[in-house]
């Protein structure tokens, strides 16, 4: 089933800058999907693209059977719901513990306190931080920084991961266990669109290749 | 339902946790709302106490017929029958002239010099219980003055009802205190939500990015906004009590040289309620106008 449908996607930004040109491309459900490239090339773009952060200037972005382009703004929210991000600088919120932010996409999808902190724990686990649910975010380190990001984006169990540059600013070591936990997910049936430029954990995860390569797909 | 109705709480719990968590701000706040709310609220208090008074201790309005000196017992007699049969009176009485004068000598010590007048200079007059209402008193008196052997009429509720316009002149004025107090209020709210936006923007974000509808984010706001104005309200009311408080007791000593009992009372239950509730609209109402101003700037990208 194609879950992640772009075709003849064009992105302009406003003062005439074309990060993306004539796009086009199907993923299906439960791939794992590494987007490569440069920095600059144009795989940020489109992974807002597929999160409705921006909007196509021309082509139709369809995921999970919606039209971004079309979509109103209402119905954003619902479609993000569906998706787990995860940032390269985090956007963690260091005014609450670290159980609290993944409690944070929970309470947005209306879950009572005591399920969702039993998830969240789950979550907090699956990426080896459980034992610091109660630490603040600003103690972490980067790595461990990354996996709460990665908790709070895959705790309400979304159907598909977006991730940009998530080993952008770690070790190799680190990078590689990160790798792992995204195919962890993909294996447990979550589409994975993971945007990096870094070929040695493309190498490792044996991953479909989609290579951007100023703006344009790379035969 | 009961996940809407634990939404709603969690927002309102966050948003109690959020207001006691910076209480400098929150009382500096608050204290501003309040005293801007206890303005028109004590010149309110003043004029409705003011207003019970002049209910209390005014008579029910009477008119007061003066025949000539020189109307015979058939001119009063004349004039009985009239009143009898006149409508929208409450009830009337006949104050002979001996009477009168008896009465002014024994009430005001002027004996003496009314023993000395030789003749009874009060005409025989009529007093006359109109009803309620102050507009048919003018017409009582236009319709009495026409009548025979009549010298004069008298409104003697007067008094009473330039009181009760001059209050009424008050109650404009407490209105337009009171509008342009709350305009503050909402100014007020507008800026402190405005500013509480601004610090939690990367809250705003990163909730907008995992799938926050606009209401979701909108509720805490909305909920600070009614919270900072009830209390701001609750404030104003706990100033007006103290207020009164001294003010009565400085009125003691006073009422007890006039021997009434004058104390000013404060706002009855569904009064201090209603400026509760006031309040707590006023401030929702701000928190609402800068939530729509300012969410939407948070945009992620």
């Amino acid at each position: 089933m194609t879950q992640i449908v772009l075709s003849g996607v064009h992105k302009r930004y406003p003062g005439g800058h074309e990060a993306l040109a004539n796009i086009s491309l199907a993923i299906n459900a439960g791939e794992l999907v590494f987007v490569t490239g440069h920095s600059g090339a144009g795989k940020s773009t489109l992974l807002k693209l597929i999160a409705a952060i921006e909007r196509p200037s021309t082509g139709s972005v369809i995921v999970n059977g919606q039209n971004i382009g079309t979509l109103r703004a209402r119905g954003i929210p619902f479609l993000r719901r569906h998706l787990g991000l995860v940032f390269q600088d985090h956007k963690l919120l260091f005014d609450r513990s670290v159980i609290d932010n993944v409690l944070l996409p929970l309470d947005i999808n209306g879950f009572d306190r005591r399920e969702g902190t039993r998830r969240a724990r789950a979550a907090l686990d699956k990426v080896g931080l459980l034992h610091k649910e109660k630490a603040q975010p600003i103690t972490l380190s980067g790595g461990e920084q990354q996996r709460l990001c990665i908790a709070r984006a895959i705790v309400h169990r979304p159907a598909i991961l977006l991730a940009d540059e998530p080993t952008g600013n770690l070790d190799a070591d680190y990078a590689t266990e990160i790798g792992v936990l995204f195919r962890d997910f993909n294996q447990v049936g979550v589409t994975v669109v993971l945007a990096t430029h870094d070929m040695q954990l493309a190498a490792r995860l044996n991953p479909r290749l989609i290579e951007v390569r100023a703006g344009r797909l790379a035969a | 339902m009961r996940r809407w109705l634990a939404a709603h709480w969690r927002a309102f719990s966050a948003t109690l946790a959020r207001f006691a968590g910076a209480p400098l701000t929150s009382l500096l706040n608050v204290t501003v709302i309040g005293t801007a709310l206890a303005l028109p609220l004590g010149f309110y208090l003043v004029l409705s106490n003011l207003q019970g008074l002049a209910r209390d201790y005014s008579p029910q309005p009477q008119v007061s017929i003066f025949l000539n000196i020189d109307a015979q017992e058939a001119d009063v007699r004349e004039i009985t029958q009239r009143l009898k049969s006149q409508p929208g009176i409450a009830g009337f009485r006949f104050v002979p002239r001996d009477q009168a004068l008896k009465s002014l000598q024994s009430r005001t010590g002027l004996g003496d010099v009314i023993a000395g007048l030789g003749q009874n200079p009060l005409p025989d007059a009529f007093v006359v219980d109109a009803g309620r209402k102050a507009t048919a008193l003018e017409s009582l008196r236009a319709e009495f003055a026409r009548w025979p052997k009549v010298a004069e009429v008298h409104v003697d509720s007067d008094w009473a009802r330039r009181l009760d316009s001059l209050l009424a002149l008050g109650r404009y004025a407490v209105l337009m205190l009171a509008s342009a107090l709350a305009l503050a209020l909402v100014a007020i709210t507008f800026n402190t939500i405005r500013l509480q936006i601004l610090t939690q923007r990367d809250e705003i974000e990163v909730a907008k990015l995992i799938g926050a509808t606009d209401g979701y984010i909108q509720r805490p706001f909305l909920y600070l906004g009614s919270l900072i104005g009830c209390t701001g309200g609750a404030v104003a009311w706990l100033m007006v009590w103290g207020a009164l408080w001294v003010f009565n007791g400085q009125l003691r000593p006073l009422a007890e040289l006039y021997g009434i009992p004058l104390t000013l009372a404060h706002l009855n239950g569904s009064d201090s309620m209603a400026t509760l509730l006031f309040a707590g609209g006023l401030g929702w109402f701000g928190a609402w106008l800068s939530v729509r101003r300012h969410l939407h700037h948070y945009n992620p990208s």
